[in-house]
């Protein structure tokens, strides 16, 4: 009885942690969909975002905006602002290496691609514990209090409501970008079939500069909000989610955003829920077992068309 | 003298190292290089090879261990087969839902065997005695080859020191002709396979799966057969590796050790070439020593230093792929190459190399 007790609480974890690797797993989705390989730097690319906002916080007080904290929340003006420019500053970084290393290998092999993810992966989480070192950094030291909610039997930090509310709101901001301007429409007319897609007139590396640009602030922001969500990053935080980001997707229907979306969820809310039966040591595992099972069972995964 | 024989010694030692590196890029090259088969968990394969090989041959466990059972105290050989039947028994069970579907699966389905892996070695302690790890894990002939080398410095006391100094370190002389004994066995087992019709099959799939499949080939097998047989290879090299350090834990398997270099001396070397997998190994291992003397020499902290290492070696892979694709000693479509020549007439150049 204690186990079930136990689960609405889970459940709200999971809620949270999902929502985190939702926002991820879109923009895996989305360079598996357009660039057609999949990219083992994203997780490491959320550290950057997570680190960038870390590096912006200082610096935002020294701009005149208020750090004190908003209403209920843990943070202030300044770690949404620090936040916004850490989501530039990341594209920037990623469009420059998308010059520099991705845009040479349009043309290679999709897992010569890959395996150039692998060593951007490698190379940044480096870079980033060159800088900051491997020991955690804090974005605040305050600790919140959770709210009680008597009705649900459950308790919640406005941190972690933020943290739903923030990727509820950018799932739709993106639902609309895709269905409804012109840029979202070439974008899903490239992952139905890119050559089509150039040989009726869109501008194809236009495509792809955005692509970049939408994966890595959808990142930045899933960094920073584990970031807030943990209390603390690493340079690891984006590596230790990339399995369960990769099950989600899968989970989802690798190519398919709103799956990812879905696939997120699922994930999260198993992991969280995992640890009332299972020792906590192997809830990095749930997801991988997630993953096999869809395989075995689904390979398209919830949303995926067949291919 | 003084510096000549740290210089044998070291380069015993390093051979020692990138050897057994050798053995783990030669099975990566099998999956890879002829197959196709995108495997970034080369650390699970590796990791599980040592640990079955530390189980079979080492000692049961002590007071102080966590284990329950293992250490069975079996022959080094015992090991090494149980290591390669071990690692291929988890490539099996990884291989049978991934390798019908697209490579991005295999490729993440293998990162997660290896972190699981990494997770199992954590948390099983009554197996792996946890975070603390395999400890005196016999290294093979080790007591007869030591003793045998100081009764002899001990009957011989005019030798000069150095040379005492050198037959001191008799055993890893022993254990590097071991590691490259192993080496070549799998090199030319490798190069038989590669040649033989398999073989082909293998570089057919790798080419063109469709094409292999309509030829009557059973595609899902061959990449099964390949993905099992590099991953006892890789289980192989655990197993090397375990009997040379005698220590093993968790952490000795992380996926910067256990499979990026791996990869970058694949590719760096190579890939398809059983020798360009052989000769990565070494320059690349070459170049990871090299970069720990000149950090050494820069005001880095530790983890900096480590940092950069992974960066530069990070920044090599991507120069490789951007300029070098095909690596040092490219795959060399021998019997192409020969009827071209023979249609163009012996009078032409040979090709560059």
């Amino acid at each position: 009885m204690d186990l079930l007790a136990r689960i609405p609480q889970l459940l709200v974890y999971g809620i949270v942690s999902g929502s985190i690797l939702s926002l991820g797993g879109i923009g895996v989705s989305l360079t598996y969909s357009i660039l057609g390989f999949s990219n083992f730097a994203h997780g490491d690319t959320m550290a950057l975002g997570a680190y960038l906002a870390l590096a912006l916080l200082p610096a935002m007080a020294s701009l005149g905006i208020g750090g004190a904290s908003l209403g209920p929340l843990s943070f202030g003006w300044d770690f949404v602002m620090a936040l916004l420019f850490a989501v530039v500053l990341t594209s920037l970084a990623i469009v420059l290496l998308d010059r520099l290393l991705f845009r040479r290998l349009r043309t290679a092999h999709r897992i010569t691609l890959m395996i150039a993810t692998v060593g951007v992966a490698l190379a940044l989480r480096n870079a980033l514990q060159f800088v900051w070192g491997p020991q955690p950094h804090y974005y605040s030291m305050t600790i919140q209090r959770a709210v009680q909610v008597p009705a649900l039997g459950i308790r919640i930090k406005p941190d972690q409501v933020f943290i739903i509310a923030a990727a509820v709101l950018l799932t739709v901001l993106l639902h609309l970008f895709l269905r409804y301007t012109k840029l979202g429409k070439a974008m899903r007319a490239m992952s139905d079939n890119a050559a089509l897609a150039r040989v009726t007139g869109i501008n194809t590396e236009r495509v792809i500069l955005w692509t970049w640009i939408l994966g890595a602030s959808l990142a930045a922001v899933a960094g920073i909000l584990t970031g807030l969500e943990n209390k603390f990053i690493t340079p690891e935080l984006g590596w230790q989610m990339l399995l369960s980001i990769f099950a989600a997707v899968i989970l989802g229907g690798i190519g398919s955003p709103y799956g990812a979306i879905v696939g997120g969820l699922v994930v999260g809310i198993s992991e969280e829920v995992s640890t009332a039966f299972l020792s906590t040591g192997y809830k990095p595992a749930v997801a991988f077992g997630i993953l096999i099972l869809m395989l075995l069972i689904r390979p398209t995964g919830l949303l995926g068309r067949r291919t | 003298m003084e510096l000549f024989i740290g210089v044998v010694n070291y380069l015993v030692f390093f051979a020692i190292t990138a050897g057994t590196y050798g053995v783990l890029s030669l099975g990566l090259n099998l999956q890879w290089g002829y197959t196709g088969l995108f495997n970034i968990g080369v650390a699970g394969f590796y990791a599980v090879g040592a640990y079955a090989a530390a189980l079979v041959s080492g000692p049961p466990p002590d007071v102080w261990d966590g284990r329950l059972i293992g250490g069975f105290e079996l022959p080094f050989l015992v090991g090494l087969v149980a290591a390669a039947v071990v690692a291929g028994v988890v490539a099996l069970v990884i291989g049978l839902p991934t390798l019908r579907l697209r490579a991005d699966y295999l490729a993440i389905a293998t990162i997660g065997i290896a972190e699981t892996i990494r997770l199992v070695l954590k948390n099983e302690s009554w197996l792996t005695n946890g975070v603390w790890g395999l400890q005196q894990i016999p290294s093979p002939l080790y007591g007869p080859i030591h003793r045998g080398a100081m009764a002899f410095i001990a009957s011989h006391p005019d030798l000069p020191e150095w040379v005492q100094r050198l037959i001191s370190k008799a055993y890893n002389g022993f254990y590097l002709a071991l590691v490259l004994l192993v080496l070549c066995v799998l090199y030319f087992f490798m190069r038989r396979l590669v040649h033989s019709p398999w073989g082909r099959v293998l570089k057919a799939i790798r080419e063109e799966e469709d094409a292999a499949a309509m030829s009557g080939k059973n595609v899902f097998s061959y990449k099964l057969q390949a993905l099992v047989l590099g991953a006892m290879i890789m289980g192989i090299g655990g197993a090397l590796y375990a009997h040379f350090v005698r220590f093993i834990s968790p952490n000795s398997f992380e996926p910067l050790y256990g499979t990026f270099i791996v990869w970058v001396m694949l590719i760096l070397g190579g890939t398809g070439n059983n020798k360009g997998a052989i000769l990565g190994a070494f320059t690349v291992w070459g170049i990871w020593t090299a970069t720990d003397f000149v950090t050494g020499h820069l005001l880095l902290s530790a983890t900096q230093a480590a940092a950069l290492r992974i960066i530069v070696i990070g920044l090599l892979l991507e120069v490789v792929i951007l300029i070098r694709p095909q690596g040092l000693l490219p795959e060399t479509p021998r019997r192409r190459r020969s009827s071209l020549q023979k249609e163009a007439g012996e009078a032409q150049p040979p090709p560059p190399p």
